[in-house]
């Protein structure tokens, strides 16, 4: 994964809350089997509005997205987070995020940060009067600003660091073998198997 | 020695614990069951094959098909060609791993969460993954489980493990007696209403009292399911003699001296009397109504006997605006009697509501009887088990003498991944878990219901209890 630091990105307001991940992709994009290209499923209805937000400059070119409380709630689905990958986001600020897609975030490389409340209105009042205003993210300092404004951010430090070093979880859970291989070891004999299939 | 009083979900953690996080990183869980289906897994398996990796534990892996699988003419090839692609993807991908999988046609086929417990895969003590967030289902068992991403699939194919931050407990206490008409999906409409779809995000549900412990396995698991929809990623629900007696010579229950060890392992399964939970939530059970919803996030319900609220009564701004635009979404006005509001659906599937108890449920009262001119009333059984019981029963005959269509199993309107999608602006009584927007098709109005509001609404035509049948 790319290492991330500090990036500057045009802001997009996304004023509604509870966004669940049906509206951000609905479950018609979900066929592919491919892990890219999911960026026409982003907020596939609403966008069918001449006025959404993303359809018209200089939002389409945006790569931060700063939305209402509770983004991402419902379905697990990962093609959330890659559909806003796909499109250009970099990252999402929210004051609560759903946990799955808070987690899928931050493994796809995708800033999830948690602003408050407040801080997301004066952002949108912000765009409002200035469209087009591009924001800078700080990960590392965990800010995000613009003007002479500087928002603090919430990312959980394990997150922080991944990104920031581009990990990938799979190699680092990989360096426990012997601890995974000893816990099988002494797992009980109860325990199901799923092979040899029974009921069958 | 005494040892910390420990929740249930904290014990669990405890005896999956393989590593110990520090310095902030999470802690290594091991996992004990991974489900598969065909939409959140073929990136996973592309992952491992970039990677050279094979998967770790293909004896505690399992796969069937469920989101793109059509529910009639199954024995034809899938019509439209990315539902084909994805389906055959997995059957790919499963073929050359060595997984077992239940395909379309398989008497074991459903939707996964019916088909883990169908076969005593699920089971107590366990922690239980899937690509799908209603994977708390299987906390019913009082297992650890719950929905992960994509990701987190390839990571659990590759390593048998997952990277967890701890959660927080909540309890869920539901005293009392539910009243004729009212069920699980009633409690759990409740719960979320009361705590909101963000009340659980960071906890793991657990639900108590002595209307949990009345429920069967199967209204268990109805409540387990939701849990995602109040924002937590996992429920769940301490073993009892209900959870043995349900597992009991099921195909993969263990036998002799394993089912003893199980059981003595199982009876310590429960949350210490002294222990605390970081919140507390009570329900009383003998007052509840049948519950619905009336907008378009599952938090936005109420007793099927009250009317669509005015979003003007809302003092949170947030609150009131995601209100109004639910109203406007729903075509509702504030004030409408819930039991005015006429559907033109009615589906009776979902892994929420598709177990042979829901299906005999709505079976009980729509039988002799005729559904309402205009109504649409579709049943899905949740897996092809569940529908050769039902067959066995005669309940399929029930629902077609109704006037209902009967179906193969899989999620199906649910989440219309499959032909089995409403149309624009039109209205369902849904017993499913989503009331989103466009969830169920594109413009669709999705009101959710359990089985017996369900079955009583397709006789009258509007949102109706069991109780308005009656004189």
């Amino acid at each position: 994964m790319e290492r991330i630091s500090v990036f500057t990105g045009v802001a997009a307001p996304l004023k509604r809350s509870n966004v669940d991940t049906d509206q951000i992709i609905p479950a018609v994009y979900l066929k592919r089997i491919t892990k890219t290209g999911f960026e026409d499923g982003l907020f596939a209805n609403w966008r069918q509005d001449p006025e959404f937000v993303l359809n018209n400059a200089p939002f389409d070119k945006a790569e931060v997205l700063i939305a209402g409380s509770d983004f991402g709630t419902g379905s697990s689905r990962e093609h959330a987070v890659w559909a806003l990958r796909d499109f250009g986001f970099k990252a999402v600020f929210s004051a609560k995020f759903a946990d799955i897609f808070y987690g899928n975030a931050g493994k796809q490389g995708l800033v999830a940060g948690v602003i408050s409340d407040e801080a997301t209105s004066q952002i949108w009042d912000a765009i409002d009067a200035n469209p087009g205003l591009e924001v800078k993210v700080d990960l590392p300092a965990q800010q995000l600003s613009y003007g002479d404004t500087v928002v603090p951010f919430e990312i959980d430090e394990y997150t922080k660091w991944r990104l920031m070093e581009g990990l990938d979880d799979i190699g680092i859970t990989l360096q426990n073998e012997q601890a995974i291989a000893d816990y099988e070891a002494r797992r009980e004999s109860w325990k199901p198997k799923t092979l040899p299939a029974k009921g069958v | 020695m005494t040892q910390k009083p420990l929740t249930l979900a904290e014990k669990l953690w405890r005896d999956h614990l393989v590593v110990k996080g520090e310095n902030g990183a999470p802690d290594l869980l091991y996992i004990d069951l991974h489900l598969i289906h065909e939409v959140t897994s073929p990136q996973a398996f592309d992952g491992l094959r970039l990677a050279g990796r094979d998967i770790r534990r293909k004896d505690l892996t399992i796969a069937t098909e469920d989101h793109n699988t059509p529910t009639a003419d199954i024995h034809l090839p899938i019509a439209e060609p990315t539902s084909r692609a994805q389906v055959q993807a997995l059957r790919d991908n499963t073929a050359e791993y060595g997984v077992r999988i239940h395909s379309l046609g398989d008497k074991n086929q459903g939707i996964v969460h019916v088909v883990g417990p169908q076969l005593g895969l699920t089971m107590p003590g366990l922690t239980i993954v899937c690509g799908d967030s209603h994977t708390s289902t299987h906390g019913a068992f009082g297992s650890l489980a719950m929905g992960i991403g994509t990701s987190e699939v390839e990571h659990v194919l590759a390593t048998q493990t997952l990277p967890l931050k701890p959660f927080k407990t909540m309890a869920i206490n539901v005293e009392g007696t539910l009243r004729p008409g009212v069920s699980a999906k009633d409690i759990i409409l409740a719960v979320i209403a009361k705590i909101t779809t963000g009340g659980g995000q960071g906890y793991v549900l657990e639900y108590r009292g002595s209307a949990i412990r009345s429920l069967s396995m199967e209204g268990r698991m109805t409540i387990c399911n939701m849990s995602i929809e109040a924002g937590a990623r996992a429920g769940m629900v301490a073993p009892d003699e209900v959870t043995f007696e349900y597992l009991k010579g099921r195909p993969h229950a263990p036998e002799g001296a394993d089912w003893d060890a199980a059981i003595e392992y199982w009876k310590t399964l429960k949350t210490d009397d002294d222990a605390v939970f970081d919140a507390e939530v009570f329900i009383d059970a003998d007052s509840l109504d049948p519950f619905v919803t009336w907008g378009t996030n599952p938090g936005q319900g109420v007793s099927l006997l009250d009317s669509v609220p005015d979003p003007a009564s809302y003092d949170d701004p947030s609150l009131r605006a995601a209100a109004e635009r639910a109203l406007e979404y729903m075509d509702l006005q504030p004030g409408t009697k819930m039991k005015d509001i006429a559907v033109n659906t009615v589906f009776l599937g979902s892994c929420t509501n598709a177990r042979i108890e829901d299906l005999r449920a709505a079976a009980e009262i729509i039988k002799g009887k005729k559904k309402a001119d205009g109504i649409r009333m579709m049943v899905v059984p949740g897996s092809q088990k569940v529908r050769l019981q039902a067959e066995e029963e005669g309940l399929d005959k029930v629902f077609k003498d109704f006037g209902a269509e009967w179906r193969f199993a899989g999620c199906s309107m649910c989440l219309g991944m499959n032909p089995d999608q409403l149309g624009p602006g039109e209205r369902a009584a849904s017993t499913s878990n989503r009331n989103f927007e466009g969830r169920q098709g594109k413009g669709a109005r999705t009101h959710l219901v359990s089985p017996v509001v369900a079955a009583a609404t397709a006789i009258r035509g509007t949102l109706s209890s069991p109780s308005d049948l009656e004189g």
